[in-house]
This record gives C-alpha cells, structure tokens and sequence, in this order.
C-alpha cells in the first residue's frame, strides 16, 4: 500500500528522522513508538505529504491517504451532522450514519460542537476519517482525551478498518489492545544537526 | 566552469571579498567625480538656476530604486527555480537598499519641486507611483521579518515579490489614468531630443555609474553579512543541540 | 467545492461568525466623514465616492485574516490539503465566500450610505456597478494576503501592510469608476478597465495564494 525508503525529516529546517524505511500492507496497523519531539508528527505529516521529505522516497497509491492531527478539525458551530456531511461531500462519500453509529454519536448528531465535551470532539474528529473513504488512516495521537470506553470503541474502529482491507499508521504511546506492528522510532533520530549538502553546512 | 557555481556559498564569500574593494572603491571614485563635476562644473540652467544640479542624486537614486526591484525580482525567481541561498539572501539584502534609494528620490524630488512647483509635494504620478513603490518595499522587509524559519520566509517573500511586481506595474498604469501631472518627461532615454543637453548629461553618466557601483557594494556586503548571520546560526543551533 | 462554500457560509453567519461586523464598520466609517469634514453638501457630495470606496476596501480587509487562520488553526486546513480538491479551487471558493458576506452586502448598501453622504443621483448606478466588478477583486487579493500570513502569530498588522499596495489599482478605477460617474462624466473607461483587473485577479490569485499557502503549511 505504502512504502518509504531513507527517509529523511526536518522541522523547521533541521533534521529530525534520518534513514527511516516502513512499509505498510492493506489489513495492517503501523503503531509509531518513541519519547517526545522524536519526530512523530512530523514523519506523519511528511507521509501524508504535507511537507517534503529532506531525501528518500514515499511510494503510495493517489487518494489513499485520510490525515487525523492533532486538532480536530471540528466547527464549533456546525452541528455534529453538519461537521461529518461536510467532510463526506469533500471527499465524495454519500452516508455518514456508519461513522455516526461506529463512535457512538448518534444521539448528539443535532447538538452543536461547541456543545461537545473534549472527548465527545476527539470522537467527531476520528468519525471523520470513516466518512473519507480513504484506505489508509494516519493518526496522530487519536487518543487524546478519549475515556477508556471511548478508546475501546477507537480501536474497534481501526480493527474494522483493518478487517476490511484498510491500514493504520498510528503515533501513540497508550496500548491501544489490538495486534498492531510496532515500529520504534529512537534508532533513527537524527545525528547531524543541520541537513546534509544543505546550506549552512556548504562553507565553513 | 559555469556561472552557478557562484551560487555555491563558499565560493560567492569568496569571490565577493575580492571583488568589493574594488567595487565599494569604483562607487567612490565615481560618486565624486560625477556630484563635484556636476554640482560645480556645469553651467546654471537658464530657467531652473543652480536647483537643477539636484538631479545628479535624484535621478540615479530614482532609477536605483527601479532596478533594486527588478534585481530583487530576479534573484526571488532563480530561488524559486533553483533554490540557490545566495539568491534569496541577495534579495532580502538589496531590499532596504532599493527602499533607502526610493526615499532619496523622494526626498530630493520634494526638495526640488520647491522652487520648481512651489510645493514640496503634488500627487502627479511619478511621484505617486514612487510612494506606492516605497509601501511594496515596507511590505517586503516586514515579510521577511515577520517569518522566523529562513527557507519559509525566502518561499513567501519571492512569492509575494513576484506577485507584487505584477501590482507594481499596475499600479503605475492605474496612477497614470488617474492624474497626468506636472513631472517632466525621462530625463534620460534613446530618443535623443528628449534628453538633457550633454553639458548635464556627462557628469549624470558618471554619477549614476556610481549609484549602480554603491547598490553592488551594498549589496554585496549585506548579503555577505547575511550569510554570515544564516552560518552563526546554525552554529548555535547545532550548539544547543549537541 | 459546492459543501467548502456552503460550509463557509454557514460558518460565517452563525453566531461568532464575523457577518455584519464588517457592515457595521462601513455603517460607523461613513457616520463619522462628516464630522471629520463638516457638513457642508457641497463638499460632502463632491467626496462621497471616494469615501464610499475607502469605506468599503477598510471594511473588506477587516476581515480577511479570517479566510485562512481559523481553519489553519483548527487543522482543518491540513485536512482540506489532504482532500480530493485542488488547493486552488479551495482558495477561490473560499475568495468567493468571503465576497459573498462582505463584498456583496457591502455593494448592496452602499447606495443607503450614499444618501448619508449626499452622493448626487447620477452616481448610484455608477457606485454600485463599480463596487460590483471591484469588491471580487478585493476579495482575492485579500485570500492572497491571508494565504501568505496564514501561519504568523501578529499577521493581521502584517496582512494589512501587505494588502492595502495591492489595493491601489483596484481603488483607483473603482473609485474613479463611481466619481466620474456621480459627476455625470464618461464612467465607462474604469469601469471595463476595473472588470479586467477583476478577472485577472480571478485567474492568478487562486494559484499565488495556493502557492502561498502549501508553503505555510510545510
């Protein structure tokens, strides 16, 4: 589905992954392990190709990817059907009801965001990527603020996704029980400080 | 041996040390034959007096100002195409340069359009065009201070130099439609009637060889001075990293 | 596209949305003229396009920075980048929502202001048609400005810096478009060259601002 090769990361100019290779299979959940500012967001953010890689290669399928940050996403005020039908139509997916039912939002699909708790957001959020359509899910921190029936329900999701023929790639440290491939990130930090060939390093 | 591999930092430190002695020497030299030549060798204009001698600063500093766009213009496209440092480095240095010309011309447009037109300012649209010219200068350093990654701020600022090089180019058409004005027509062109008499002519020559001489060497310096700025940096960075 | 503008729309008339802010401001603008210059007709009606113009540019900037920055803040922006929808397409739909709320009523009102101001009969027409073809214009040099602050702490300031240059030419005919108008002189010549400057925009704006924004992304 998707394969990287030497891949190299950089935030905010320097490096921060170096030599990292991953490969992801339909039917496979990619769990990202490793301290804090190791380069999690940043590698996912690069695989979904939202910023360049410094060198090395993505190879993935055109429309595979639905990219879950951070932040939600969400209107605080459009309803909890207004957030998911818009997302659906952008992404040209008919129904939402699957997403509503799967993170349990059906009874709060008429109440305003800003009328959501932080968990019942975080769920909205993740419902999204149901109603992308896209096959391979990347997840930053999904977990955030979920209690652990919410995160329950989460995994079950990505199991589901998964049976179906989806993939996951997840940056998380909680255990979220299910059988994912853990890839551990702390080997490939990065050694040099500024990039290789790049300017600040050209003169001395 | 191409002309890129002066792209290459190293390589334009080097170059540059030699060459801005000689360049920073040749804009002296010119500067002061061109104004004492001009200033106290010419004759009086027989309707404007000895206000005319202004134009060996304001017409040199007024198509300086022109030019360190153009240069500025240039230099943000070979980033964005061959994303050479040097270049962008090159544009951000030239741009207080290109504005402190833009306010010479300015300021030594009003101080002889005093005498001439009996106001120190008119809205005609040489001198419009030079204040909007001005803002498009202001908007372009605040960019590249107002971004702290250096490649981001390089993207934004050539994107919006190009962007403005479009409205600048309007905007004079626009200005022209919207008032006529007082200004006199170019003072220097290929049609040769419409030129000053060559007793003025030859010392502005020379005085505007050596704007051109003192942008280059300003220039030069600032951007040396900036890519020593770039290398300090990551030195410190690599500092606190290690 | 058709569920981006909807969207946009919807956000933007909702409680906390912005709408009417910017009218408000033109509203309060126009109030105050007089004030500033005294109430003489004479004068006023000489000046009414002008300010009417001024009024209505000062009013669209006011909120711009919104076109970009709240779904840049909220991360729906990265999630529209990984969408099915070119990055350009999402610039001029969100222009042309922005126009919707803002250049649109502010067209619409103008004639209401223009009494105020005792803008001479035969300038209606000519003030309205010129706000018309010049507010779109505003709109996309606007979503260019906000694209390329987008990312920036205090963009705002900088925003307005940026913009208002950019402005000049569409002031220009614009304004020049209503005045001659109001004065029962040729209006047509600005008029045209303002639509061009409106469809010029239309077609390169979008991909600046795009431009702008990938990198702002990064």
């Amino acid at each position: 589905m998707m394969t990287v090769r030497d891949l190299c990361v950089a935030r905010g100019g320097v490096p921060v992954l170096e030599g990292v290779s991953l490969s992801v299979a339909p039917g496979e959940a990619l769990v990202l392990r490793g301290p804090n500012g190791i380069g999690k967001t940043t590698l996912l953010r690069t695989l979904a190709g939202l910023q360049p890689p410094l060198h090395g290669t993505i190879d993935a399928e055109a429309d595979l990817i639905a990219y879950a940050g951070h932040s939600d996403g969400v209107k605080a005020t459009l309803t909890v059907t207004e957030n998911l039908t818009f997302w659906a139509r952008v992404f040209g997916q008919g129904t939402i009801a699957p997403a509503l039912a799967a993170f349990d939002l059906d009874r709060l699909a008429d109440r305003a965001a800003q009328n959501l708790s932080a968990g019942q957001r975080r769920r909205l959020g993740l419902a999204r990527l149901m109603v992308t359509g896209r096959p391979l899910w990347m997840l930053d921190e999904p977990t955030v603020s979920l209690d652990a029936a919410s995160v329950a329900m989460f995994a079950g999701a990505v199991q589901a996704h998964c049976a179906a023929g989806g993939a996951a790639i997840l940056a998380t440290h909680i255990d979220l029980g299910f059988d994912g491939r853990i890839l551990d990130l702390s080997p490939y930090k990065a050694v040099a400080t500024v990039a290789p060939g790049g300017f600040d390093e050209a003169f001395e | 041996m191409s002309f890129w591999e002066y792209a290459n930092p190293k390589k334009f430190m080097q170059l540059s040390s030699v060459l801005l002695p000689w360049v920073a020497g040749l804009a002296v030299l010119c500067l002061c034959v061109g104004l004492v030549w001009g200033f106290f060798f010419t004759p009086d204009d027989y309707r404007q007096g000895a206000t005319v001698k202004i134009i060996y600063l304001h017409v040199p500093a007024a198509l300086m100002a022109i030019n360190a766009w153009i240069m500025m213009l240039v230099a943000s496209l070979i980033w964005i195409v061959r994303r050479h440092h040097v270049s962008a480095l090159a544009a951000r240095a030239a741009a207080p340069v290109g504005l402190t010309f833009t306010v010479i011309a300015l300021a030594t447009g009003a101080i002889w359009g005093q005498p001439m037109w009996g106001t120190w300012w008119a809205w005609d649209p040489r001198l419009t065009s030079f204040l909007i010219l001005a803002l498009f200068y202001l908007g372009y350093i605040a960019m590249w201070e107002a971004v702290e990654n250096a490649d981001t701020a390089a993207d934004l600022t050539s994107v919006l130099c190009l962007v403005g090089s479009v409205f600048a180019v309007l905007s004079r058409y626009a200005v022209l439609f919207w008032n006529q004005g007082l200004h006199q027509g170019a003072s220097l062109s290929m049609d040769a009637e419409e030129n000053v008499a060559d007793v003025f002519y030859h010392p502005l020559l020379v005085s505007i060889g050596g704007f051109v001489m003192l942008f280059v060497a300003l220039v030069l310096l600032r951007t040396r001075t900036e890519i020593r700025a770039r290398r300090l940096k990551a030195l410190l960075n690599r500092e606190r990293m290690a | 596209m058709i569920a981006l503008l909807r969207r946009d729309l919807a956000l933007a008339v909702r409680a906390g949305g912005g709408f009417g802010l910017g009218l408000a401001f033109f509203l309060v603008l126009c109030v105050l003229v007089p004030f500033g210059v005294g109430p003489e007709a004479a004068i006023l009606s000489r000046i009414a396009p002008g300010i009417l113009w001024i009024g209505a540019l000062l009013s669209c900037l006011l909120s711009l920075d919104r076109i970009f920055a709240l779904d840049f803040e909220d991360g729906s922006l990265d999630l529209l980048a990984t969408a099915p929808v070119p990055l350009e397409g999402v610039t001029a739909v969100k222009a042309l929502a922005h126009w919707l709320t803002t250049g649109l009523p502010l067209t619409l009102i103008a004639p209401g202001l223009g009494v105020l101001l005792n803008l001479p009969a035969e300038g209606y027409l000519w003030l309205v048609a010129s706000l018309a073809l010049g507010t779109p214009a505003l709109s996309l040099i606007g979503a260019f400005g906000a694209a390329l602050t987008v990312g920036l702490k205090r963009g705002g300031l900088l925003l307005s810096l940026l913009v208002l240059p950019l402005y000049v030419p569409t002031l220009i005919f614009g304004a020049q478009a209503a005045a001659r108008g109001a004065a029962g002189m040729d209006a047509v010549t600005p008029l045209v060259l303002l639509a061009g400057l409106s469809a010029g925009t239309l077609a390169l704006m979008p991909f600046a601002a795009a431009a702008a924004l990938r990198i702002n992304l990064r």
